[in-house]
């Protein structure tokens, strides 16, 4: 298959204009010895038919949650996306345009963006959004430097709990090659973090307070008593939050959050092994200077027409180089819009029904798991939301393998991450996560599995 | 006929009550919330998104979209951005089911068929490379080089050497300064030669034992190849660094010649360049990296290995390095735009590869040559995929600058070329037309350039003249961020 345009005779007329006899003539520049003298040992062309053939072959010894009943959880979730969602990102002007550099050319892209970084500030309760970045690893990361610039301090950073095993990874990965000490808190009993162990951890040179919530253990932390705990040191809350569970939970911003960052996949972005996914980032207003990746502002033209900008471009790589806040230069703006068109299509009440049906039936499912013998739902008087850890009777890992053979998917196994500080480490732990798609029938399945 | 309403924001078309989405009943046994969450950790009120209906949704933002340029309606001949066709073919690929449904952590049985495209990737990206460890992870190329950039950190570290310094030519893209700087580097910018290369004397002064790694774009951004680069290689691997090669212009080479082979040892690919994922207004991209041998151990975790089983069946497993740096991002990387970079290598085949680098140079050298006279390129006798032309002369004598240019482009249906970047050129027009363009879409190109520079400097200043909006305010929008819509109060 070829994307090309010249025939014989064009590309003869092409090379006479410029005045060679071939394109060999026109790679001269590039040193005899160091071209390559064989085609690549690559795999040969393919027609469209054959390819998807090909793929359609090779997906077909894969499954994935639309064949299956996905209970799995850990940060990636299999909710519902409404049909706009795909119709509209599938439209060729928004996904084959480029990041924004000409405005009058992409005002399209522009407000999508600028009305993305408004519904991001209504759904988590802060003053300014970011336009997308990676995902909520990342962010997380993007975060936590962008609390030592502001405080002025590089001296530790606290992990608060149970914070996702891989976030803290790449975390430790962004940090580690400075002398910032990352200092990681454990869960107490109830399987929040431990409060009283937090308070001691936090100094006069902490940064920045990470939480998740709700926690990678599915369990709701006490996001105000943390924020106390924080801003007595006159260290920064970040907070890493799920959010479809803004539908129901009071938003971070109202509960003294300086930073807010999430994992978007569950805006109507696919499971897709992992991505792209959507790193979401909205701060308090006082530290836009201070923010990583693009934003998009309004302003007006040369008419006084309102019209809008990629924004505060100082802060950014190709003006300031190695004084930049962050390298960053693509973003996720497709996945931004994804996102965009999922809030629009839920509305409040959209989001407030969706984070019921996964807060019932996460918690049904947690019932007639406990009742099992054998099986017990830890943190059970914890505060929950769509997630929960189960201590079963048998190997995680084994468990997960027995029902996977009935086409059903739950997990991750806690034993194939770093143990959580705090969190008993045993192979018999294993994470559930319901989402508003389960029907009580999957559920009950999954439970006869199960016994 | 333009639809001026969509130049609403959705809010404004908001009204309570209003709804789009219907859930399903619930199906299970209910119990009351506040018994399940304690108040104090409910939402007092309800959030405050719009409230629109669906047809709201749809026409609002379809209208938006037509107030974009894209490849799919129009040339955008983006330096360094490659912006080329993309096929449709991979659109449909990339969501079936089994690829796109796929949970991160499902277990690896389950998605061998996922797997075995993944692992055919990597070794079709190591093979372009001619480097043979691959870790497809980063999220973009910024995330790649920096990722490199911690690999070859752990690489010093471990053989206990603390190597401090990261050079870079003068013209190299920004993110990698950045990159150098996020992984605890220190930059050293080295200056170019009067022809746009590297100045090998200046790298002989710098190039020490403290050097950790040369970060170097090639094709460099004015279009040229780095004919030193070999020399230039030898000169830091003598002093025990490492070269780095910025993927970015990939798209020149690919098939002809080969980082690996001309001293790097390690790249970045930007997938959604040089092998055709669309670039969504701004990502996801996808910047996997490409490295030696011997600096496999610290890719980032996870990498595909292929094995046999006992039965004799492959299997496909999820691999963690020796000595990773740990991972760079969440889970394995940006799968969806891996899958549409594998349909494009699937589809050009090695014969392809080198004939969509070679077009890319034939369409890049014609459009030089036919703009000449008009917006002369100052380097290079011939350039690879791209160049860089300058408005000087039409400044000094004219008073018509880049921007003017690239302006009016827009009014007769042309994206604008990258403009004042690299800084190197005063006045700068950094074309990349790509492979997939026609001669008649080029002629037209720099015919319209013909046209406008013969139009008045004065109307050229106020364009584009046709396009919704015209010259925003930029000063403006930076001096009093407006970041977000809020309610009007009292009205």
């Amino acid at each position: 298959m070829s994307y090309l345009f010249a025939t014989a005779t064009e590309e003869q007329a092409m090379l006479s204009r410029i005045g060679v006899d071939s394109i060999d003539q026109l790679l001269q520049q590039i040193p005899k010895p160091l071209q390559l003298d064989k085609l690549l040992d690559l795999p040969p062309a393919l027609s469209e038919m054959e390819l998807e053939q090909h793929l359609r072959q090779l997906a077909s010894q894969s499954s994935g949650a639309t064949s299956r009943m996905c209970f799995q959880g850990g940060g990636a979730y299999d909710h519902y996306i409404p049909s706009v969602v795909d119709e509209i990102t599938g439209r060729g002007e928004y996904y084959t345009a480029y990041t924004p550099y000409q405005a009058e050319a992409s005002q399209g892209t522009l407000q999508a963006f600028f009305e993305y970084q408004t519904m991001i500030c209504q759904l988590t309760g802060m003053q300014v959004s970011n336009a997308s970045l990676y995902e909520g690893g990342g962010s997380v990361s993007e975060a936590t430097l962008m609390a030592m610039r502001t405080t002025g301090r590089t001296g530790r950073v606290v992990i608060a709990g149970a914070l996702h095993p891989e976030y803290t990874q790449v975390l430790r990965t962004y940090v580690g090659h400075t002398s910032t000490e990352v200092i990681h808190i454990p869960v107490g009993s109830d399987g929040t973090v431990d409060l009283t162990k937090l308070a001691g951890a936090i100094d006069e040179n902490t940064a920045a307070v990470i939480v998740q919530n709700p926690n990678f253990l599915g369990n709701i932390e006490d996001l105000a008593a943390i924020a106390d705990l924080t801003h007595a040191k006159e260290s920064l809350m970040v907070v890493s939050t799920d959010p479809i569970s803004l539908g129901l939970l009071a938003r971070p911003g109202e509960l003294g959050a300086d930073i807010v960052v999430a994992e978007g996949q569950s805006l109507g972005i696919p499971l897709q092994f992992g991505g792209p996914y959507l790193g979401i980032l909205a701060c308090r207003n006082d530290f836009i200077r201070r923010m990583p990746g693009r934003l998009i502002g309004e302003t007006i033209d040369r008419t006084g027409g309102r019209c809008f900008v990629l924004s505060l471009q100082a802060r950014e790589q190709h003006i300031r180089r190695d004084k930049a806040t962050s390298n960053i230069c693509t973003n996720q703006g497709l996945m931004a819009l994804r996102a965009t068109m999922f809030m629009a299509q839920m509305g409040p009440q959209g989001f407030k029904e969706t984070a019921e049906l996964c807060l019932q039936k996460a918690h049904y499912a947690a019932r007639q798991i406990a009742a099992i013998p054998g099986y017990t739902i830890l943190f059970s008087e914890t505060p929950k939301f769509k997630e929960f850890v189960i201590q079963a009777p048998q190997s995680a890992p084994t468990l997960i393998e027995k029902v996977a053979k009935a086409g059903v998917d739950i997990g991750p196994a806690l034993s194939q991450f770093a143990p959580i500080p705090g969190m008993p480490d045993t192979e018999n732990l294993l994470l559930v996560a319901v989402t508003e798609q389960r029907t009580k029938a999957q559920i009950d399945h999954l439970v006869n599995l199960l016994k | 006929m333009r639809n001026t309403l969509a130049t609403q924001l959705i809010f404004d078309l908001s009204s309570p009550g209003r709804r789009a989405a219907r859930l399903p009943q619930c199906d299970v046994p209910n119990r009351a919330v506040e018994e399940l969450i304690p108040a104090k950790f409910l939402a007092q009120k309800p959030l405050p998104l719009p409230e629109v209906a669906e047809p709201d949704i749809v026409r609002h933002y379809v209208n938006l979209s037509t107030l974009n340029m894209s490849v799919d309606t129009h040339f955008y001949p983006l330096g360094s951005c490659t912006m080329k066709y993309n096929p449709k073919r991979h659109e449909r690929l990339s969501k079936l089911g089994g690829i796109v449904d796929v949970h991160p952590y499902q277990h690896a049985d389950r998605m061998q068929g996922l797997l075995a495209i993944l692992y055919e990737m990597q070794n079709m990206l190591g093979e372009i490379a001619g480097l043979p460890a691959v870790s497809l992870q980063p999220a973009a190329g910024a995330q790649g080089e920096l990722t490199a950039l911690m690999v070859a950190a752990a690489y010093f570290r471990d053989k206990g050497e603390n190597r401090r310094k990261v050079l870079f030519p003068a013209s190299a893209h920004g993110t990698n300064p950045a990159s150098a700087a996020i992984a605890g580097f220190d930059c050293v910018q080295l200056p170019a030669t009067a022809n746009g290369l590297m100045d090998v004397e200046e790298l002989r002064k710098h190039a020490d034992s403290s050097t950790a790694c040369l970060m170097v774009t090639n094709p460099n951004t004015l279009g040229l190849f780095e004919k030193q680069i070999a020399e230039v290689a030898k000169i830091i691997h003598d002093v025990g660094g490492l070269v780095y090669i910025d993927g970015a212009n990939m798209n020149a080479i690919m098939g002809i010649t080969r980082p690996g082979d001309f001293g790097g040892d390690m790249m970045h690919y930007n997938v959604h360049k040089t092998f055709t994922g669309p670039h969504g207004a701004g990502g996801p991209g996808s910047g996997p990296i490409a490295v030696r041998d011997f600096l496999k151990p610290y890719l980032p975790a996870p990498i595909i290995e292929k094995s046999t089983a006992e039965n004799g069946q492959t299997v496909y497993q999820l691999v963690t390095p020796e000595k990773t740096i740990g991972k760079v991002r969440t889970f394995f990387g940006n799968v969806g735009i891996l899958i549409r970079g594998y349909c494009y290598l699937r589809t050009l085949g090695p014969e392809g590869v080198r004939k969509a680098a070679e077009h890319a140079i034939l369409n890049a050298n014609y459009l030089k040559a036919i703009l000449k006279d008009i917006l002369p390129a100052a380097h290079g006798e011939y350039c690879l995929h791209e160049f860089v032309a300058s408005a000087s002369k039409l400044s000094k004598e004219k008073h018509i600058s880049a921007m003017d240019i690239a302006k009016r482009l827009l009014d007769f249906g042309f994206h604008a070329p990258t403009v004042y970047f690299p800084l190197v050129v005063p006045e700068a027009l950094m074309m990349e037309p790509t492979e997939t363009e026609s001669k008649a879409t080029l002629d037209a190109f720099a015919e319209t350039i013909r046209k406008i520079t013969e139009e008045s400097a004065e109307f050229l200043h106020d364009a584009p003249h046709s396009l919704p909006v015209s010259r925003p305010n930029d000063v403006q929008a930076a001096r009093q961020p407006v970041l977000s819509w809020s309610p009007k109060v009292g009205v």
